[in-house]
This record gives structure tokens, sequence and C-alpha cells, in this order.
């Protein structure tokens, strides 16, 4: 009993870096039907952002954070500009096939840039392990600061997308593009908006993983970039609860699967399971049915 | 008819000869041999995967893992007690490549677009994972030591068989199908075609041929390991495709042989190499999304007129 809380915890924690990468994917998705494959690049960008400042500028977890998620709101914004917004007419293949052409060149540059090894991320915050249940359960201070900080930012999102006009901007461009803009939308704009906020998200991500797990490395996005898009899609792409469902649902299946079967299946297992709901319920756990138009 | 087979027979054996006594005279060095062998493994897997890509307009991620199956079954067969012959292995990895089509093409081919790349990349990670966790096959550090079977002859017979079967399914029935349902899958089905029965049919075609080219590799480099077979190896494949033309098998040929030609020169600086390519996959979408040959393909007929026109 006490391992299963224990895989829980750790599955939590997991959960809520995928979750914070996958509300990015859902986001762009539900606008623009598009799964933006560097989405997972942006993340591993953000990550090495936090890392320059803290070594060289010096600076402390917030403030590095806060540097990255900005960096990374432009970067998004700058990849839709040239990349995606030119495609918005052409057939959803081509955009599929630039997104993994602008992911391959984000990889590759940090390659260049920063050398294809990994680094270490400074430790910023004190370990501090914590025991419960007469010290069979460890909860360690940096999974406790990884939650707070992911759920700081999804009720940040959660009060943008409600209550703001650019998040009202947003749900009625992925309602309907064309109507929102004869209601005088800027459609443009709100895409734009879009990117970044996800962006900065995919970022936040980077910076806790950097954190939790002390290394980072140029190829670091592309597998959690993958594993969170299996959470959007788990949990009904477009839908930004579905995406937070989905992100902790697959952190705890997968230190499930970890725990108790082996830790190199774990991989094959999240794959399995996009399958297996592409073929039971595509529409995802909280998404509906919507028939197919000729 | 007949006169046009002989002309395309002709030349093909032509380009054999010419470089067979190239090797022969020793203007092809070793070098030049090994890299005209990755152009030809190009052409196999960029020929096959245009069938699933470019005809029939089912977007696949899958590739490397189909040929990872025909590696590792020439790996196993050409390494036990009492070996294969090394052509028996092809057809075998080639086929049981087809069967996995098979198997992963009924439930996933329900899906569209970019759903269905996820899924097949997802497959060919699955695959890699299963291979890499199995002892037998020696785990993440793979098989070495695989004798080799095939020479230059061979890679030559096997890629001029495997784009002459594609290009006959491409101009047979089976091909209108799948090039009606590249066009509009729902007005196919309207139309009586069964878009499942054909589209099943592609995914294995398709994966027998990777399955094949993963055998020839296996069957020549002498060794395989998981991880040549990942991800990026699809994405490798994807880039020859798209940058000759989804759809054009004369494209597919022609863009592999410039790509494996810019690998080579840039081997020693892998990044660069990779920022090119996804640079490629960059432009080309955005200002030429048809690829260099669109989906037309070199006629003979246009560049020698006595060949005659089709039919």
């Amino acid at each position: 009993m006490t391992t299963f809380i224990q895989q829980l915890i750790n599955g939590i924690t997991l959960g809520s870096v995928y979750a914070l990468i996958a509300l990015g994917y859902t986001m762009v998705y539900g606008i623009i039907k598009l799964i933006n494959f560097a989405h997972g690049d942006v993340f591993m960008v953000g990550a090495y952002i936090a890392f320059l400042c803290v070594t060289y500028l010096k600076l402390g977890l917030l403030p590095a954070l806060i540097i990255s998620m900005i960096f990374c709101a432009l970067l998004g914004m700058l990849i839709e500009k040239f990349a995606y917004k030119p495609l918005r007419n052409s057939p959803r293949i081509s955009a599929l096939i630039t997104a993994i052409g602008v992911s391959l060149f984000l990889e590759n540059l940090m390659q260049l840039l920063m050398g294809a090894d990994s680094r270490v991320f400074p430790r910023l915050v004190n370990e501090k392990n914590y025991h419960l249940f007469h010290g069979k359960v460890v909860v360690n201070n940096k999974q406790i600061y990884l939650l707070i900080i992911t759920i700081l930012l999804m009720l940040l999102l959660n009060f943008i997308v409600k209550n703001t006009k650019i998040g009202k901007a947003m749900r009625a461009v992925s309602q309907d593009m064309d109507a929102a803009r004869l209601m005088g939308i800027n459609v443009d704009t709100t895409i734009s908006y879009t990117f970044a906020i996800g962006s900065a998200l995919a970022a936040a991500g980077g910076v806790l993983v950097g954190l939790y797990y002390n290394t980072i490395n140029p190829l670091m996005g592309v597998l959690p970039g993958l594993k969170a898009f299996i959470a959007a899609v788990f949990g009904g792409i477009g839908i930004i609860p579905g995406a937070m469902l989905g992100g902790f649902s697959l952190g705890v299946i997968e230190t499930l699967v970890s725990g108790y079967g082996s830790s190199m299946y774990k991989d094959a297992v999240a794959f399995a399971l996009l399958i297996l709901i592409l073929i039971l319920k595509p529409s995802g756990l909280l998404g509906k049915n919507i028939k197919e138009k000729v | 008819m007949k006169k046009r087979f002989l002309v395309y027979f002709l030349i093909v054996v032509v380009i054999y000869a010419i470089i067979t006594v190239l090797m022969k005279i020793g203007v092809i060095d070793d070098y030049i041999k090994l890299n005209l062998f990755l152009i030809m493994l190009n052409i196999i897997l960029a020929v096959s995967l245009n069938l699933i890509n470019g005809i029939t307009g089912q977007f696949s991620l899958g590739h490397a893992g189909f040929m990872a199956i025909g590696a590792y079954t020439t790996a196993v067969l050409t390494t036990l007690e009492k070996p294969l012959p090394f052509y028996l292995t092809l057809l075998t990895g080639g086929l049981l490549a087809m069967i996995c089509g098979l198997l992963i093409g009924l439930p996933v081919l329900r899906l569209r677009g970019d759903y269905l790349a996820i899924a097949t990349l997802g497959f060919g990670e699955i695959i890699r994972v299963i291979v890499q966790n199995i002892d037998y096959l020696g785990g993440a550090s793979g098989i070495s030591d695989i004798p080799q079977g095939i020479d230059w002859t061979g890679y030559f017979v096997v890629t001029v068989i495997t784009v002459v079967v594609i290009l006959n399914i491409i101009n047979s029935s089976f091909g209108r199908a799948m090039i009606a349902i590249r066009e509009d899958e729902i007005a196919a089905e309207a139309m009586g075609i069964n878009t499942t029965l054909y589209k099943v049919l592609a995914f294995m075609i398709g994966a027998f041929f990777a399955g094949v080219a993963g055998s020839v590799y296996a069957g020549s480099f002498g060794f395989i390991q998981p991880d040549m077979f990942n991800f990026f190896k699809s994405i490798d494949i994807l880039v020859i495709v798209v940058l000759g033309g989804l759809g054009s098998i004369s494209g597919s040929i022609i863009s592999a042989i410039v790509l494996t030609v810019i690998s080579a020169l840039l081997q020693n600086y892998p990044e660069v190499r990779m920022i090119l390519y996804s640079l490629i996959l960059i432009v080309i979408m955005l200002f030429r999304p048809q690829g260099l040959m669109g989906k037309k393909e070199i006629k003979l007929s246009k560049l020698i007129p006595m060949v005659g026109g089709d039919k």
C-alpha cells in the first residue's frame, strides 16, 4: 500500500509536467487544429534559458522561471509567424511536416550552440525529504514546489481563458474562426497570444523538469513532447481540463508501470495507451463525438 | 508497349554495366560504394513510404519500425547455428513486416491525418522498445557480426525490383483506387471503393519493402542496434519523400540520391546536416509544398520521342 502511495506521489509530480506541456498542445490544437510538434522543443529551450540565467546571471528560481517563460512566449509567437501562419490555408499535412521541421531545427540548433551532452542544472533549492507513514513514503520538497507552481499556473491559465478579453477571443476563435472574424475579433493576434501562452507554460515545465532531475539536454523535449500530446489526446484534445486530466493520468500510469512492471516499457505503454484511446474513444475522455462532414 | 519495356530494360542494364565497370577499374572506391549502397537503401525506403504517404495519402511515421523488423529477422536467421540463406531471410523479414503492417494497419488506419501520424509513430517506437528489451536480440547494444549476404549486384536487383513492383502497383487499378482515396476518401468510398482494403494493402506493401530494406541493411553493414530505427530514422525517410514530392516515384529516387550525397558530404557535422534537413522541410512546405516533382513522374516518352507514349 505504501509503495502504491509513493508511486502515486511520484506519478502526480511527473504528471503535472505533462499537464503543463499538454495545455499548450491542446490550446494550439483547439484553435488552429495543428499538432505543434515543436512544442516539446520549446519546453527544452525553456529549460536551457533558465539554465543560462542561473549559471551566468546568478538569478534565483523565480526570476529565471519568469525570464524563461517570457523568452519562450516570444519564441512561440515567432515560430507561429514564420512557420505556421503562411500555411494556415494549406493541407494539414503540410503544417504537420513544417512542425516536424521546426522541431528538428530547434533540437539541432541547440546541439550546435550548447553541445549534445547533458548539462547539470544548478541546484536552486535545498533538498529536504519529508517522511510519511513511518518513513515508508518519501516526499521531496522539490516535488512540492513543482506541484505548487504547476497548480498556480493552471489557475492563472484558467483565469485568463475564462475571465479576460483575450481568453474570450480564444474561445470564440476555437469555436469558429470565420464567425469570430466577422464579430471583429483579430484572429491573427488571438492565435499569436495562444502560442505565447502555450509556449510559456511549456517553458515553465522545462524549468521545473530541470530543477527536478538536475540535468538537461537538447533532446529532452522529444519524449515529454510526445507524451504530452498523448496526454492531450487522452483527455480530449482541444479541451483544457482534458489536458490536465490526461497529463496527471499519464504520469500516474507511467510511474505505476515502472514501479510494478518494468521501467523499460513505460514509453511503449504510453504509446499503446494513445492507440487504445484513439481506437476506443477518439475524442478523448472528456470529448464529445462529432460526426464528420463531407 | 514491348518497345517501351525494352528501352527501360536497356537503360537499367546500361546503368548497372557502367557502375560495375567503374568499380572494377577502381574509379568507385569502397567509400563511394558504401554511399551507393546507402542511396539504394534510401530509394527502397522512400519509394515504399511514398506508396503509403504520397499515393494513398495516409500519413505514416512508423517506417523505421518496419525496417527494424526486417533487419532483426535477417540478423537472427543468419547468425543461427545453421544459418538460413540471406535471400530467404530477406523474404521472411519482408513478410513479417507485412504481417505487422496488417495487424497495425487494421485498427490504426481508421484514424486520419495527424492522428494517424502519431499512432504510427507510436507503433514504430513500440517495436523499437520491445526489440530493445528482448535479451535474445542483444538489447540496446544490438547484434553484430551479421554475415555479409548481399553485394552490389544484389543491391541493384532488389532496388530495381522494388521500384518496378511499386510503379506497376501505382499504374494498376489498385493504384487508381489508392490515388482516389488520397484525393477524397469520402468520395472514393461513395464510388464503391473499399477504402479500408486499399489503405491496409498500401500499408502492407509499404511495410514489406521497408522490411526488405532493413534486411538488406543488416546483410550488408553487418551490425544493427535498436537506436538505428528510431523516430529520427522515420523522419529521415519522410524528408526524402517530401523533398521529392508526395506521390512522385521518380521524385523520391532523385531526392534519395541528392540527400544521401548531401549527408555523405556533411557526415562530420551531424548537427549541421540535421539543421539543413529541417530547413529543407520548412522551406519546401512554405514555398513548394508539392515537393520538387509534385505528383509528376519523369517519363521516357517525353525525353526520347521514339519510345512512344503511354498505351
